[in-house]
């Protein structure tokens, strides 16, 4: 054994060479797992059918947030017939492209919502935000009734969709320009039902 | 991937893994001069080292999980486009459509490459498939009288049909009963299916044209085409302007099954029997959706549920 061999106590005296090590042995999955799906063309190209949301969907998307429904609700298919039995055919990376940030979620308390839109009615999903154990018995979903009292005035729709161009939604001048009269004085049940009735409708609508 | 970050990932994982075999065998080899049990050269505060190799079970252990990465990278899709030599994948990728995606499930079928989800839904079709096509070639009458179309029928429908309709399919305010004779697009097992099939779009437009009394008259004269007790005056004085209903309702006010426009001689009130809920019909309109299901559920499974659907308005 050479008398010259690096020896380990090196890094446990010294704690910065320490780090560095650390962050390169840690850095290394997200380096070979993570940074090639920034450049892919499967990450970044939309599905074929995908359009951008409304100016009234891009509000019911945030009241969504808002209310926390990605904390029970997920939206991402999974590759297996249990779930795509229920849930239709399973999530594409091309329908999440503009999404930002995703609302995958990670839990189901109630199910899977990535393909909601045009499985129930607009009136169903009214009566069932307004209080879901009017339609569905043993239901442990909070009601939200609220969302049909509060009224949006749409003065921050225009900003919303202009900074989700800079992400490279193909928003047009006219999305733009229309967006406040778009959602001015609907109400936001009314918002959060027309982004609940659009989602995971690219795929299945394009043809 | 391009060729780049497939290399990318290539030389960064093997290269990865030939430096924890260097790390682990480094950490393995004595090279402090001082032999295995005895005590290394330094004490803090009276606590002692002695030179200990690290434990066998330890390193064997690390050993057999370098081997595994090796194997697995061998077998499965890891090494950037480098397939694995099993030829598995959990589900198609670089999927933009449906049609795109029955191509993939083809083309992978072709190349003799297992894509698990595939392989899933095949042996699901082998198992159901013969189950569903025998039922399919059945009527949907003569279904409804079978012990396990029903049992099939009505998981179905608690899956994706209670929602609305209920478990007990009793419907609620808005949504239909299923379990009476009272049909809004008719009750053959034919409309029944294409009810479900194709959805249904039930569109009664709001009266604003009346003022508050003639929706009270009009609303009065609806009851008393079931036989309710009502204000006669007030009924009679609404039969004039029930003119514009019978369009829909047809004169009798029994409904018309083309149009979903519902029967109003029935007592039976899809959105409220009360005069305040009648009145808020003719006053707002009403808007009754029924999704089409064929493209969710598939025709086969449809048959099955209308038997289930039918049977229940049988009994």
């Amino acid at each position: 054994m050479s008398k010259k061999h690096i020896k380990h106590s090196f890094v446990e005296k010294r704690v910065g060479w320490l780090a560095v090590f650390m962050t390169l042995a840690i850095s290394i999955g997200g380096l070979v797992e993570i940074t090639p799906l920034l450049f892919q063309k499967q990450t970044n190209e939309p599905v074929i059918g995908l359009q951008p949301y409304t100016a009234l969907e891009m509000e019911g998307r945030d009241i969504y947030i808002r209310e926390g429904c990605n904390n029970c609700h997920s939206q991402m298919i999974r590759p297996f017939r249990s779930e795509t039995e229920r849930y239709g055919h399973y999530s594409l990376a091309g329908e999440h492209v503009w999404e930002r940030p995703f609302l995958w979620g990670s839990k189901r308390t109630g199910p899977d919502l990535a393909r909601v839109g045009g499985r129930y009615s607009d009136e169903w999903h009214y009566v069932h935000l307004m209080n879901p154990r009017d339609v569905v018995d043993n239901s442990n979903m909070p009601a939200f009734p609220w969302l049909a009292e509060n009224v949006l005035d749409g003065k921050l729709t225009a900003k919303k969709l202009e900074l989700f161009r800079s992400f490279g939604v193909p928003y047009t001048d006219e999305d733009i320009a229309g967006a406040q009269a778009a959602v001015a004085g609907k109400t936001e049940m009314e918002a959060l039902i027309a982004y609940l009735q659009v989602l995971g409708t690219g795929l299945t609508q394009a043809e | 991937m391009s060729s780049f970050w497939s290399a990318w990932i290539i030389v960064l994982t093997l290269a990865f893994l030939v430096f924890i075999i260097w790390l682990l065998r480094w950490n393995m080899t004595n090279y402090t001069g001082i032999k295995e049990g005895e005590l290394m050269d330094h004490e803090y505060d009276g606590i002692v080292e002695i030179n200990n190799p690290m434990p066998k079970w330890w390193t064997i252990l690390f050993w057999i999980t370098i081997v595994w990465g090796f194997i697995y990278l061998a077998l499965y899709p890891g090494l950037g486009n480098f397939k694995g030599l099993l030829g598995w994948s959990s589900s198609n990728q670089q999927v933009r459509s449906l049609e795109e995606s029955r191509l993939a499930t083809e083309q992978a079928h072709e190349a003799g490459l297992i894509v698990e989800y595939d392989r899933q839904i095949e042996q699901a079709d082998e198992k159901f498939g013969p189950i569903f096509a025998a039922l399919s070639e059945r009527s949907i009458e003569d279904l409804a009288s079978d012990q396990t179309a029903k049992e099939i029928g009505q998981r179905l429908f608690i899956q994706n049909c209670a929602q609305c309709h209920g478990s007990n399919a009793m419907g609620g305010k808005g949504f239909p009963n299923l379990t009476d004779s009272d049909w809004l697009y008719g009750g053959s097992a034919e409309q029944i299916k294409h009810s479900i099939m194709e959805g249904r779009v039930g569109l009664m437009p709001p009266q604003s044209q009346f003022n508050d009394q003639e929706v009270a008259e009009l609303a009065h004269y609806v009851m008393s085409l079931s036989g309710r007790k009502v204000d006669p005056e007030l009924a009679k004085a609404g039969e004039s302007n029930f003119i514009v209903c019978a369009a829909c309702h047809g004169m009798d006010g029994k409904g018309n099954y083309a149009l979903g426009a519902p029967n109003l001689t029935d007592n039976i009130w899809l959105y409220g029997g009360s005069q305040e809920a009648i009145e808020e019909t003719i006053r707002n309109g009403r808007n009754g959706v029924m999704p089409a299901w064929k493209d969710i559920l598939g025709e086969d499974k449809i048959h099955v549920i209308s038997s289930y659907v039918y049977g229940l308005s049988q009994e």
